[in-house]
């Protein structure tokens, strides 16, 4: 049986049936969740997609971090299950302190969207242990808040710990460290800003990159399965 | 009616675009000694009537939803009528 992966809807989310598409052609099983429903229907894993839940209002991320769903997630989260956040989905793990640090608005304040270079810094976690060693992907970026943020000491942490994810080869919008995505200690939950679900065919992406990381989950999953 | 005002400061260490790009149209006003401008929020918040522990709520508010203490930080003040209504 194929591991079901719950992808959330919020008002605003705009991501989520890409993922689900992403999801599915990776060999998984994509399940809808949604924002006002604390139930999570027996997913093995969540994905966070891009968007802008809740419009924004106040600070990206920051009323979805209230919504039904991610008093669930973040129970999950802790007891080990896989989280991804992209895009949004990041800017809501990080509100929602799955994940340290914040992103803010683009140090050039202008939206940036474009294929971004990625070089993957650590196949220890959930979401990447499929990829081999310091891969490079490409994976589309798009986002007006993306400037990954965090004091010195939290980066430092992060760097020693193996934490940083992915990094930019082409900064593209001021991110401390060129950060571009971080995990949490345990490995299970990630965020970054590009998007894997939209490098997932050859017809609509720039690369099929993205699917490494539906195949990560699975097989992080079937691992555990077989311990 | 008990009324607050929070205001919302990015932390002096995170770099503020907004206030960067407005200090940069700011020669084209013919203003030139100006060394930074930095931007933030004023939220207003009323209270119902006989709403108790204003002051308390509102720094709960402020800490928990209005400001992210880790690139934000943020000042409480009760307005001074809401203090003659007490």
């Amino acid at each position: 049986m194929s591991a079901r992966i719950g992808i959330v809807t919020f008002p605003g989310s705009l991501d989520d049936r890409d993922a689900a598409r992403a999801a599915y052609l990776a060999g998984a099983e994509p399940v809808a969740l949604w924002h006002d429903d604390a139930h999570i229907h027996g997913v093995d894993a969540v994905y966070l997609p891009g968007g802008f839940s809740y419009g924004d209002a106040l600070r990206c991320g920051a009323i979805a971090r209230f919504s039904q769903v991610m008093e669930t997630v973040k129970a999950a989260a802790a007891q080990g299950m896989p989280v991804l956040g992209v895009c949004n989905g990041f800017q809501v793990l990080c509100e929602s302190h799955l994940l340290p640090g914040a992103l803010v608005r683009n140090a050039h304040l202008r939206y940036r969207n474009r294929p971004a270079r990625l070089r993957v810094e650590t196949t220890r976690t959930a979401w990447t242990n499929a990829y081999a060693p310091d891969a490079e992907v490409v994976m589309p970026a798009k986002h007006g808040e993306g400037r990954y943020v965090a004091d010195e000491a939290t980066l430092d942490a992060l760097e020693q710990n193996g934490r940083v994810v992915f990094r930019y080869l082409d900064n593209p919008n001021g991110s401390m460290r060129d950060i571009a995505g971080i995990a949490n200690e345990a490995g299970n939950v990630v965020g970054l800003m590009p998007h894997p679900e939209h490098a997932v065919e050859a017809l609509t992406g720039p690369s099929t990159d993205g699917l490494g990381m539906i195949a990560s989950v699975l097989a992080h999953l079937s691992e555990g399965a077989r311990r | 009616m008990a009324r607050v005002v929070v205001d919302v400061m990015l932390k002096s260490e995170i770099l503020d675009p907004q206030g960067e790009a407005v200090l940069g149209a700011l020669p084209r006003l013919g203003v030139t000694d100006v060394a930074s401008v930095r931007i933030g929020k004023r939220v207003e918040i009323e209270f119902d009537e006989n709403a108790q522990n204003v002051e308390e709520q509102s720094r709960v508010i402020a800490d928990q939803l209005l400001a992210n203490p880790v690139i934000e930080s943020f000042t409480v003040s009760v307005q001074p009528d809401a203090v003659e209504a007490a």
